[in-house]
């Protein structure tokens, strides 16, 4: 069983598979993330040594793909919430686009700001 | 997508014995309008008669020859050789998702076990013994049943669908599909009966919306539709504590 056989490779699979390596990154992030903050009380001097190494230009990069996976999850979430609360629309393969264009856009606005 | 023409010869791979089975190859003459159905009964008649593989109608009524057609689950008496062949070539195997007989021929009892499972018979109510039911074609509730109900089937979508794959108790989206039509059947007796036998954990709650059915089915069909009508319906009746 191979992720890119011919049955697999539409538009509304491929929302699947982002939506779920996105939920699956942040996944692995958080724990991080909550260590990292949790410096905050026991050694402050620690955190800022660490807020200073996130000043580098590639951790700088990471954090681009880092909302662009938020920005992916929540999208594909809206996505999904709207197919199952909201009454159907077969414009399915416009709400993937939207979505993945949404995270897309995020991601660039970010990038602008950063640099 | 094909570069052979009329009179040139296709590169036939079909699947041969069981699980274990084996790719054999054939020589098939293209000609025009050829279907794919045509192809496999090209290979019984005058190449290898052992060949087994299911039909009927011929015409997209009856749902039996569907299989499995470079990578993708198909109808194949209307699924022209010009449409799938890649460089005057055909893989054909069995369907996915289903217990394979033998060559291209799946037994399809699990499937059609999921729509009893899915109490996905009509639930006749006595009615007005001295008339018909008045059915508004207008109403919503049938526009949603008539949305659904032109299946045949076929298991195309149950082959397409990976939540099959992953949960073999899954109800599948042909049986959901058509329990969607009898929760919008004015007639039936039982709605309530239909959401409680979809709701459980095999039921439209364990779909993720991937919507490979809908991609695949060949009436151009939507159980996706069905199903999240289906997720609306019972999470409202959950909430009235109807179930």
């Amino acid at each position: 069983m191979t992720v890119l056989a011919a049955h697999r490779n539409h538009p509304t699979y491929w929302a699947f598979i982002l939506h779920r390596l996105s939920g699956l990154g942040l996944a692995l992030f958080l724990p991080m993330h909550l260590y990292v903050l949790s410096m905050a009380i026991g050694d402050g001097a620690r955190l800022d040594a660490f807020l200073d190494w996130t000043e580098q230009p590639l951790v700088k990069v990471a954090e681009v793909g880092l909302v662009v996976l938020l920005a992916l999850h929540m999208a594909g979430g809206l996505r999904l919430l709207a197919i199952e609360f909201l009454p159907w629309r077969d414009s399915q393969k416009t709400f993937a686009a939207f979505a993945g264009s949404f995270a897309v856009g995020v991601g660039v606005l970010y990038l602008l700001n950063v640099v | 997508m094909t570069s052979v023409n009329s009179g040139e010869t296709l590169k036939v791979d079909i699947w041969r014995g069981g699980e274990d089975g084996y790719y054999q190859s054939f020589a098939v003459p293209h000609e025009t309008s050829q279907t794919v159905l045509d192809i496999v009964t090209y290979v019984q008649r005058k190449l290898d008669p052992t060949l087994s593989y299911r039909f009927s109608c011929r015409v997209g009524m009856c749902g039996s020859c569907a299989m499995t057609v470079n990578g993708r689950p198909r109808w194949t008496c209307r699924t022209h050789v010009d449409l799938v062949a890649e460089d005057g070539k055909i893989t054909i195997e069995p369907m996915r998702n289903f217990p394979l007989i033998k060559d291209l021929a799946v037994d399809m009892t699990v499937f059609f076990d999921k729509w009893r499972d899915a109490n996905a018979r009509f639930a006749p109510s006595d009615g007005d013994l001295n008339g018909f039911v008045n059915v508004d074609p207008e109403s919503r509730e049938r526009k949603e049943a008539n949305a659904a109900i032109e299946c045949i089937g076929c298991g195309v979508c149950y082959a397409a669908c990976d939540v099959v794959a992953w949960n073999p108790d899954y109800l599948g989206p042909a049986a959901l599909n058509r329990a969607w039509t009898l929760v919008n059947d004015v007639r039936d007796a039982d709605p309530k009966g239909h959401l409680k036998a979809v709701a459980g954990d095999a039921g439209c709650h364990a779909c993720h919306s991937q919507q490979g059915c809908a991609s695949h089915c060949p009436k151009s069909l939507s159980p996706t539709a069905s199903i999240a009508g289906l997720k609306r319906k019972s999470f409202a009746a959950l909430l009235k504590g109807e179930l």
